[in-house]
């Protein structure tokens, strides 16, 4: 059995480097091949084009190949090949062994490239939209793509054999891996980091070939859309990851790694409202373009951030030379952006002038600079220690209640644009109009704020306390506007179709799926911010409980029942067993719990949780007092925070309907003489 | 006359929310009641989790508890916060503060954030205001729009009106 696992090793990981090697020759072909079919004309280079367009989709072939065998590899307890032996081990679940793949450097990378991959071969089986762009295009995907396999093959290998005997055993995985959402979170995080190379090759390959007209900015806002719904995802499934696991009664540290997954998500905010702004009045071109270049490059410099060991992290990837490479590629990347924004800039002058503060254009230009003004924020928070050290000689920690402080009235402002926007015309708005509409939302939300303080918040009494307040009123200043353009454009549905309210929403929607999808998302960000107001009020309390022992948080008494242990293949684990009781009356039995994994030799906490709408009761085994031997239980009482993950859903829904084709126009009874016109046409 | 009055009031409005929104933004906590949470708050444990101290739930952790319970002996004296902190950096270096400090060089990691935000709100005014002087094209003779024409324009103006 030895003896054929120590041949089947070797063979798998010949495989694997092959495919790899592979890869990188077609991926290499189809980006010089395609340079060259661009730069010269004729039916050569047609033929020339199309060969490096079949190199690029079979490059996914080859990728594909690797990764699979890599996970093969996890799945036969492979602990010939070195990446195995560190991030699996025998006993490690089913789920976890396929997550091997993306849970370490070179496995992770080769993640990466195989996404990429899919993502050209998707864009390569669609050349037909548009093949000239989409040949640009695809050989810029090509490029990066080089640089990944060119790590893989040659800086980060993943199927590196082991040196001397072989391994009875692996090292595990990491135990915070050990997770259900850590089998989904990567993914996602990782579909919208690589989804953006998408919208940037668009954009770059516009540049390049001064594209005529619009189109690629509707072909670059859909793959965006899709991406940045990939990203939101992976950004808030790390968050819930956090708040379940890491067990310290929170879910954004601004962890140097956070934030790298939260810079582009930012710019990419940023560029699906600006993009608006050229598709609608042919402005902004040069922003727009710099957006998404921007965007590519922070998803770049967050993949960076996370394996070159320059800022310490509780996510990051193992110190390594890798991030000579990074600097390296940023650089390419910021030349060739540089060098065909000079040579065509003149393609990128704006069609109209701007005619009034007062307009949505100039809401989109304030939207901009806030959104970009954050992540500028997040992105000097994360390197000032880095930059600490040079100029000072000493690091620095720059942590929560510096990006708290910072930020948060960043975020106050947007949520205020987020109300105004919807409001303003475009070109211009006048005063009348803008009072008109904007009165009952003012009046909701200064009603739902004395309401608060009539029932005992005191927003003078503390900072957070006056930023929650700010927060809850904002977004009820948001959600009365949503809901009163959902209304007066359901109306004047209803008042053609004869349906009733809801149905002409729902048919209003249908009919602009990306304005009213929009619309939704903003909703969702509005909850999600509620679900942060919450935190001005967490409480937390800790204490050793022994058999019997009673601890008070909030209305809520916690007694402990009982403590037990167990043990499995994987993991020895010890919970207890604590009732909850309410008003005398016990409503709950929560089990908190902690692991200790076996091949890693490491512990992990295991939260139980307890979710309402109003609050989330979240207990945490601490371990046992080193004298007493007695458990410790942490109890954390956290308002809102269910909100969050009600706010994402809603952002995926909305993300989802501004996806969705529109409906066709329905068109109305015309004045006599007059031909019918639709009511509103969608885009 | 009445525009112009008009515009110094809005402009009054905005300043002074600006100003009230500036305040609001430099607040710092203030309750004196709960100093061992607040000042929890401000300092990372030492055992390289890169956690909050109160926040450390590492299993046997050997700086987190010995560090609660040096903060709470400090509060037992009667120094003030920025002493306790100080004391705390003396021992264990300056990575222990979970915020830089405002002073010296470490003030610029504060001025930065609230500095691109001042300098891009005037680059946004300015854009605005040099768009709107952007001179229209000539006019030059009027000639009578084509039925093709006028379906683009009218497409163009359903576009610009919408979203």
């Amino acid at each position: 059995m030895l003896s054929e696992k120590i041949l089947f090793g070797p063979f798998m990981s010949q495989i694997g480097s092959f495919a790899l090697l592979l890869a990188l020759a077609l991926s290499a072909y189809s980006f010089f091949a395609g340079t060259l079919a661009l730069v010269r004309a004729g039916v050569s280079s047609e033929r020339l084009g199309e060969t490096a367009r079949r190199a690029g989709v079979a490059s996914f072939a080859a990728v594909f190949l690797a990764s699979l065998v890599l996970v093969i590899a996890a799945f036969q307890d492979d602990f010939s090949i070195a990446y195995i032996f560190h991030h699996s081990n025998r006993d490690l679940p089913g789920p976890y062994k396929f997550a091997t793949l993306w849970s370490g450097q070179e496995g992770s990378l080769l993640f990466w490239s195989l996404l990429l991959a899919a993502y050209g071969l998707v864009l390569r089986l669609r050349h037909k939209t548009d093949s000239r762009l989409f040949a640009h295009a695809s050989v810029i995907i090509a490029a990066v793509q080089v640089f990944f396999l060119l790590l893989l093959n040659f800086a980060a290998h993943p199927f590196a054999i082991m040196q001397g005997s072989l391994p009875a055993d692996g090292n595990g995985l990491n135990p915070l891996l050990q997770y259900p959402e850590m089998v989904i979170h990567p993914p996602m995080l990782y579909l919208g980091y690589v989804g953006f190379t998408v919208p940037f090759a668009f954009a770059l390959g516009a540049l390049i070939m001064r594209y005529p007209g619009e189109k690629w900015i509707h072909i670059t806002r859909r793959w965006t859309m899709v991406t940045w719904g990939f990203l939101t995802c992976g950004v808030f499934l790390g968050a819930h990851w956090a708040y379940s696991v890491l067990g310290w009664g929170g879910y954004w540290g601004w962890d140097p790694v956070e934030n790298a997954s939260f810079m582009p998500w930012l710019t990419g905010t940023a560029f699906l409202h600006s993009v608006m702004m050229q598709e609608k009045r042919g402005m902004l071109k040069t922003w727009n373009v710099w957006l998404i270049f921007s965007t590519f490059g922070l998803s770049i410099f967050g993949t960076f951030l996370t394996r070159s060991g320059v800022v310490s992290s509780v996510h990051a990837f193992a110190q390594s030379s890798i991030g000579n490479w990074f600097v390296a590629f940023l650089a390419i990347i910021l030349v060739v952006c540089m060098f065909f924004y000079v040579k065509n800039r003149s393609h990128l002058r704006s069609e109209h002038k701007l005619e009034s503060l007062i307009s949505r254009e100039s809401s989109f230009l304030f939207n901009n600079l806030l959104f970009v003004v954050a992540c500028f924020t997040v992105l000097w928070g994360t390197l000032f220690p880095v930059l600490s050290e040079w100029i000072q000689g000493h690091k620095i920690t720059v942590g929560p209640p510096f990006f708290n402080r910072v930020m948060i009235p960043v975020a106050l402002l947007l949520l205020l644009l987020t109300a105004l926007g919807p409001l303003l015309a475009w070109r211009k708005t006048s005063f009348e109009s803008l009072r008109r509409n904007f009165s009952w939302p003012v009046l909701g939300s200064l009603a739902v704020g004395m309401t608060l303080i009539a029932f005992g918040m005191r927003p003078w009494e503390d900072a957070s306390y006056f930023y929650s307040l700010m927060t809850i009123m904002l977004s009820v200043l948001v959600a009365v506007t949503v809901f009163s353009e959902f209304i007066r454009g359901g109306r004047v549905i209803a008042r053609h179709t004869g349906q009733n309210i809801f149905a002409s929403m729902v048919h209003l929607a249908h009919r602009n799926t990306r304005r009213y999808g929009g619309y939704i998302v903003h909703f969702g960000v509005i909850v999600i911010m509620i679900g942060f107001a919450g935190s001005a009020f967490n409480q937390e309390t800790e204490r050793e409980m022994g058999y019997g022992d009673k601890m008070n948080i909030g209305t809520y008494t916690l007694a402990c029942q009982s403590y037990t242990q167990e043990d499995k293949p994987n993991y020895g684990s010890e919970w207890a067993i604590i009732d909850v009781f309410k008003g005398g009356t016990q409503i709950d039995t929560l089990y908190p719990e902690q692991r200790f994994y076996k091949a890693s030799q490491q512990t992990s906490t295991m939260v139980a949780n307890r979710s309402t709408m109003k609050e989330d009761l979240y207990l945490v085994y601490e371990g046992r007092n080193l004298d007493t031997g007695r458990p410790i239980i942490k109890a954390h009482l956290n308002p809102l925070v269910m909100w969050i993950w009600a706010g994402v859903w809603i952002m995926i829904a909305g993300t989802v309907i501004a996806l969705i084709p529109n409906a066709a126009a329905v068109r109305v009874a015309a004045p006599a003489r007059i031909q019918a016109e639709p009511v509103a046409t969608g885009d | 006359m009445r525009q112009l009055r008009r515009t110094f009031a809005c402009r009054q409005v905005l300043l002074r929310a600006v100003v009230c929104f500036a305040a609001f933004a430099f607040l710092g906590a203030g309750d004196q009641d709960s100093r061992f949470g607040a000042l929890g708050h401000k300092l990372m444990c030492v055992c390289s989790c890169n956690q909050v101290l109160l926040e450390c739930n590492h299993v046997g952790c050997r700086y987190s508890e010995r560090m609660r319970g040096e903060l709470a002996s400090a509060l037992e004296r009667p120094d003030s916060d920025d002493l306790v902190l100080q004391a705390f950096v003396q021992k264990y270096g300056p990575t222990v503060l979970l915020a830089p400090t405002v002073s010296g060089f470490n003030r610029l990691a504060w001025v930065m954030p609230y500095l691109a935000l001042v300098l891009g709100l005037i680059t946004v005014v300015f854009i605005v205001r040099a768009w709107k002087m952007r001179p229209l094209a000539a006019v030059g003779e009027v000639v009578p729009a084509s039925p093709a024409e006028i379906s683009r324009f009218r497409d163009q103006a359903r576009r610009e009106t919408e979203v």
